[in-house]
């Protein structure tokens, strides 16, 4: 029987992956990108367990929210990064680096 | 029903629609020929907007099944956010255009992002602090990356984007463990669970991975990394915008949660935002002592500044609370002067940003150098200026709540910052001869400047009554 510290389980592990994935990942941007949007989908999967646990709606509203807000940012995030790779004609991780200090 | 709950929420209503009237405008329109236009009408706007909030009712008002709150608390920090935000989009406009930059779009990504922050300061339920933190956050990534030709602007906007979706992330994770462990998003649901049960391990996480997702929105330390660097990058108005209205929202988002979802467990949160606040003081203080960047150092500056104002969410009591909305008040004052000195700062048309170049400015400008000493005097926090009112309220609050060791630290940590700001007083009155920086005709500015120097001074006389606005509003928070 799958309960619901399995789904909790499976969240945070996707969450931490995420969370790993923005901190030691040193070549791609794109993949920054994409462990923002494995730790929102981990929440996704907490809210939805969670939801259907209580017996109650208001986790699966707030998964549509979070889905619709996850686009928008994945949009506005890689608008910024087709700018930034046309000033500096590289998205490596390595190269955000004109600030220091 | 629902037409009432809209009326309570108009103010929202009317800048939401506002926003998404005047990028039809925009778009159809004359595209940037009618971005001063818009900057006007949005300020304008924003202004109207602030009388209709600071003329309702000090009666709580609850819309939306408890969603949407709007009490003195909230009515208080969004004439805030209105008016600092509006004074700052006229501030930075001659800027902006000049180089420009000034795109139709930027006020009404201001206007959205003003939208999101007074929804923050109103929300009643997880769901609305999460949206309304996101329609702030996604229209400040795009402003911060506004000068899409600069290196350093997309890199500020990339940095601040991967970081404030981290932020982001963290927050939710937290809502999330809230959410399943409360059995509700409602703030009021939740402190009665609270009440009833007890803290539950899983909301204490969920607490947490909160406070962290906020203090990043604050810049409080250890969350602070992406701050100089995107106040560096970002363009100057820009910057000025970000130490401003974004602050006090968040701040007060911190003090909303804190006390309406989990205000009987005062013990479990004060702990946490003890450390940030001595961690952001100290780091606040110390770090900017290498800066010569002034925009660097302001970053640095409002660091410690929100270690300061967290000393009184610390507290845990309304007079902590009252003090903090005094502290956000002050400082937001203090940098609209500051922020409208650097807009100022040019050589042979070019702005410069090193505070050495400012040797020997006295000579030049004995009025602005003058106000930028009052400024930077009540910054460090010297008596008798506001801004030393600002440190008073909040560590008295600490002291009455038992955290003195707080007070203490708060006291070093000030002295301690004091040394940069009096550094740039010393260059601009004792500094050696170098070539000038240009006159700069800029009323705006200039007026802004002394302005906001003269309210440093005079407000010593009754803090221009602030004082029992701010304890009203707290008394709307801490029941």
């Amino acid at each position: 029987m799958v309960g619901l510290e399995h789904y909790l389980t499976v969240a945070a592990a996707l969450f931490v992956i995420g969370i790993f994935g923005i901190f030691l990942n040193r070549k791609n941007i794109i993949v920054i990108l994409m462990s923002i949007e494995l730790m929102l989908l981990a929440v996704n999967i907490n809210l939805v367990a969670f939801s259907s646990y209580l017996n109650d709606l208001a986790g699966q509203v707030f998964t549509m929210f979070v889905l619709t807000v996850a686009a928008a940012e994945a949009a506005i995030g890689l608008a910024i990064l087709v700018c930034f790779f046309r000033n500096r004609g590289t998205i490596d991780v390595e190269s955000v680096n004109v600030m220091k200090g | 029903m629902i037409g009432a709950d809209l009326i309570t929420a108009l103010p929202e209503v009317v800048l939401a629609l506002y926003a998404l009237a005047a990028l039809m405008v925009g778009v159809y329109g004359g595209k940037d020929k009618l971005a001063e236009p818009i900057l006007w009408a949005t300020a304008g706007l924003m202004v109207l907007l602030a009388l209709l909030v600071g003329s309702k009712g000090l009666a709580p008002v609850v819309a939306f099944n408890g969603m949407y709150l709007a009490d003195a608390f909230a009515h208080f920090t969004k004439m805030i956010i209105l008016i600092s935000a509006a004074i700052v989009l006229v501030m930075g406009q001659s800027y902006l255009t000049a180089r420009g930059l000034l795109r139709f779009e930027y006020p009404i990504l201001i206007a959205l992002a003003v939208v999101g922050m007074m929804l923050m300061v109103s929300s009643g339920d997880l769901i609305l602090l999460y949206m309304g933190l996101e329609l702030q956050s996604l229209a400040l990534y795009v402003v911060a990356t506004m000068n899409r030709d600069s290196s350093r602007s997309t890199e500020a906007g990339l940095k601040y984007y991967i970081l404030g979706a981290l932020a982001s992330g963290l927050l939710l994770y937290g809502a999330s463990l809230t959410y399943g462990y409360a059995g509700t998003t409602l703030f009021s649901g939740i402190i009665s669970v609270i009440s009833d049960e007890g803290m539950s391990l899983g909301l204490l996480m969920g607490l947490a991975f909160m406070l962290a997702g906020l203090a990043f929105k604050v810049s409080a330390v250890p969350f602070h990394m992406w701050t100089p660097d995107v106040y560096e990058g970002a363009p100057t108005p820009v910057t000025a915008f970000f130490a401003t209205a974004p602050k006090v929202a968040a701040m007060a988002l911190i003090a909303r949660l804190v006390h309406e979802a989990f205000g009987v467990v005062p013990g479990d949160w004060s702990q946490i935002i003890a450390f940030l606040a001595v961690a952001s003081m100290f780091l606040g203080a110390i770090a900017a002592i290498g800066q010569r960047n002034i925009k660097r150092l302001m970053a640095y500056s409002s660091i410690s500044h929100m270690g300061f104002a967290l000393v009184g969410l610390a507290a845990g009591t309304a007079q902590g609370v009252q003090g903090m909305l005094i502290y956000m008040a002050i400082y937001v004052t203090m940098n609209i002067g500051v922020f409208a000195f650097i807009l100022m700062m040019e050589r042979d048309g070019k702005p410069v940003l090193d505070i050495l170049d400012l040797r020997q400015y006295a000579k030049a400008e004995p009025l602005r150098a003058l106000a930028l000493l009052v400024l930077m005097f009540s910054l460090a926090g010297v008596p008798p200026l506001v801004g030393f009112f600002g440190k008073f309220y909040v560590l008295w609050a600490a002291v009455n709540a038992g955290l003195t060791w707080l007070a203490v630290a708060g006291v070093i940590a000030s002295v301690i910052g004091a040394f940069y700001y009096l550094r740039i007083v010393y260059y601009m009155y004792f500094g050696d001869e170098i070539e000038p920086l240009d006159h700069v005709r800029a009323p705006v500015q200039s007026t802004l400047l002394v302005a906001s120097a003269a309210v440093m001074v005079l407000g010593v006389i009754n803090l221009f009554g602030i004082e029992g606005a701010a304890e009203l509003a707290a008394a709307a928070l801490v029941r």
